[in-house]
């Protein structure tokens, strides 16, 4: 995607998420997997939602992954993203069971994808900044 | 608790643009008409719940309030649940009164989002700005979408939500926007947030609405002339935010309503009118499916063919709604229904002897419900 270089928004690195960009940037996506009960979550937490349990860890993702809904963008919130209008921001589910917001790229036509439809991770970079989008799997 | 409590008085300021009011001032016109209709002095006021200004946060507002109005509560402050708050604050109201807290109670609500300043919703979108999520339409939209996939709702479907809306909001004279809505040009509407358009998107107003609760016992010795009864009440919360929602498609709003319709002893079939939450057109259909009015998934089709217009099998929004009356987050709709109940709504359902009211805030994060009935 490209892009105004203008304000593009940055994550707010801290503590806890530092290590989920720092992957990104590897080229791997990642999420906390508590070790108490198991549970799988993203965005980053400093205790488990589902134990609150603090004792967790970071795992790999496969990169495998379902499409739960799609949003498509008419209408700039930011000027960063008045070039690529439209474009579709999306409710991703990793295989290993965590949700996240991201990107749906390399369709045509997006809205002709489908709910539950598999997707597979793609990281861009852009200004700096390392992104896990999703494409869709034919 | 059932009827124990009446609504004694309501009050509204116009809607729409409001320039140099601030939300005190507007609070306080609408307090000063509802304890007008209620006809009790302010002086008698001794709780007072106020939903903080969504378009500002304020710290101790309700302080700030009361001092402006120059009263001293013994019970009350600021909630904040969003726009379900003026209904979870009615009914801690009515405990409070029961509870021999307070006797007489003012529940209120000013925003200045048009003119004033939207300072509360310019937050940040966090971590997931780069990827372009920005704005509240969107996270309707996304469970639009899911609710498209799962049941087959289509946009048309949406529509018929804004068309009822509009058209009676149309017929209102205090209503923001009174222009009614075809389906040719909702079709045409630009798109926001794929797939919901401009008119599946709330209004956006300055403007302020209060009422006046009591025991029925209370309002009868001081001779209230119409007093409405809160027959029953309810809330639930989500929480989750939409990303991490396990059901898009399912709320809160069922566990509320439920506990509402239990308090009432009553079931949906018993509803002549609603008042439902329409902030975006699909939250006003799947809080009637939760409601039981119809099954989960068939809202779509429960709302086409001018069913819930006047005349349909459940006129909603009769004074339009957040889509046309005014965008205020809730408080107008208990206002709306106290008038069907008293027989006074400029869109009257002849005979209505039962109303349900919903307020929702946040992306469906949190649900409150409301049932009020005739004497």
């Amino acid at each position: 995607m490209e892009t105004k270089a203008i304000d593009f928004p940055r994550p707010e690195r801290d503590a806890i998420n530092s290590p989920y960009w720092e992957a990104l940037e590897r080229g791997e996506l990642t999420y906390q997997s508590c070790v108490s009960c198991g549970h799988h979550w993203l965005p980053a937490r400093s205790e488990c939602p589902d134990c609150l349990s603090d004792n967790w860890r970071w795992e790999r993702a496969s990169g495998g992954a379902k499409l739960i809904s799609w949003v498509v963008y008419h209408m700039a919130y930011h000027p960063a993203f008045e070039e690529r209008l439209p474009y579709a921001v999306a409710i991703v589910e990793l295989d290993e069971g965590p949700r996240l917001i991201s990107n749906v790229v390399g369709s045509a036509d997006l809205e002709s994808l489908v709910i539950d439809q598999r997707l597979v991770l793609v990281i861009e970079e852009e200004h700096g900044v390392a992104i896990p989008r999703f494409k869709p799997i034919s | 608790m059932r009827g124990q409590v009446v609504v004694a008085g309501i009050g509204n300021t116009a809607f729409g643009k409001l320039p140099g009011r601030s939300t005190l001032s507007l609070n306080i016109e609408a307090i000063r008409k509802a304890l007008a209709d209620a006809r009790v002095e302010k002086s008698m006021i001794d709780g007072l719940f106020v939903k903080f200004p969504t378009s500002k946060f304020e710290m101790m507002y309700g302080q700030k309030l009361a001092e402006a109005m120059g009263i001293v509560p013994r019970i009350g402050g600021v909630w904040d649940q969003g726009g379900a708050s003026n209904i979870s604050m009615m009914g801690y109201a009515a405990m409070a009164i029961q509870a021999g807290q307070c006797e007489v109670a003012v529940v209120c609500l000013a925003d200045n989002p048009a003119t004033g300043t939207r300072q509360a919703y310019e937050k940040a979108w966090g971590d997931d700005s780069v990827f372009g999520w920005f704005g509240t339409p969107a996270s309707y939209a996304m469970i639009a979408r899911r609710h498209m996939g799962e049941f087959g709702t289509t946009s048309d479907q949406l529509g018929a939500i804004a068309i009822a809306c509009r058209k009676h909001g149309a017929n209102n004279p205090n209503a923001q926007l009174r222009k009614p809505l075809t389906l040719e040009q909702y079709r045409a509407s630009r798109l926001i947030a794929a797939p919901l358009r401009r008119d599946d998107c709330c209004l956006v107003s300055d403007g302020a609405a209060a009422v006046v609760l009591m025991s029925a016992a209370r309002a009868r010795s001081l001779g209230v002339e119409k007093p409405v009864p809160i027959l029953g009440f309810g809330q639930g919360q989500t929480s989750w935010e939409v990303a991490q929602r396990q059901d898009l498609t399912s709320t809160a709003a069922e566990v509320s309503a439920k506990t509402a319709f239990a308090m009432a002893g009553i079931e949906p079939k018993d509803i002549d009118v609603a008042q439902i939450y329409d902030c975006f057109t699909i939250a006003a259909l799947m809080t009637l499916e939760a409601y039981g009015f119809c099954a989960k998934g068939k809202g779509g089709q429960f709302v086409q063919d001018g069913q819930i217009e006047i005349g349909g099998v459940l006129p909603i929004n009769t004074s339009g709604g957040l889509l046309s009356e005014t965008g205020m987050p809730g408080l107008q709709l208990v206002l709306e229904g106290v008038r069907q109940m008293r027989g006074e709504s400029v869109n009257q359902v002849r005979g209505a002897r039962k109303c349900v009211v919903s307020n929702q805030g946040g992306i469906m994060h949190t649900h409150s419900t409301l049932v009020l009935g005739s004497e």
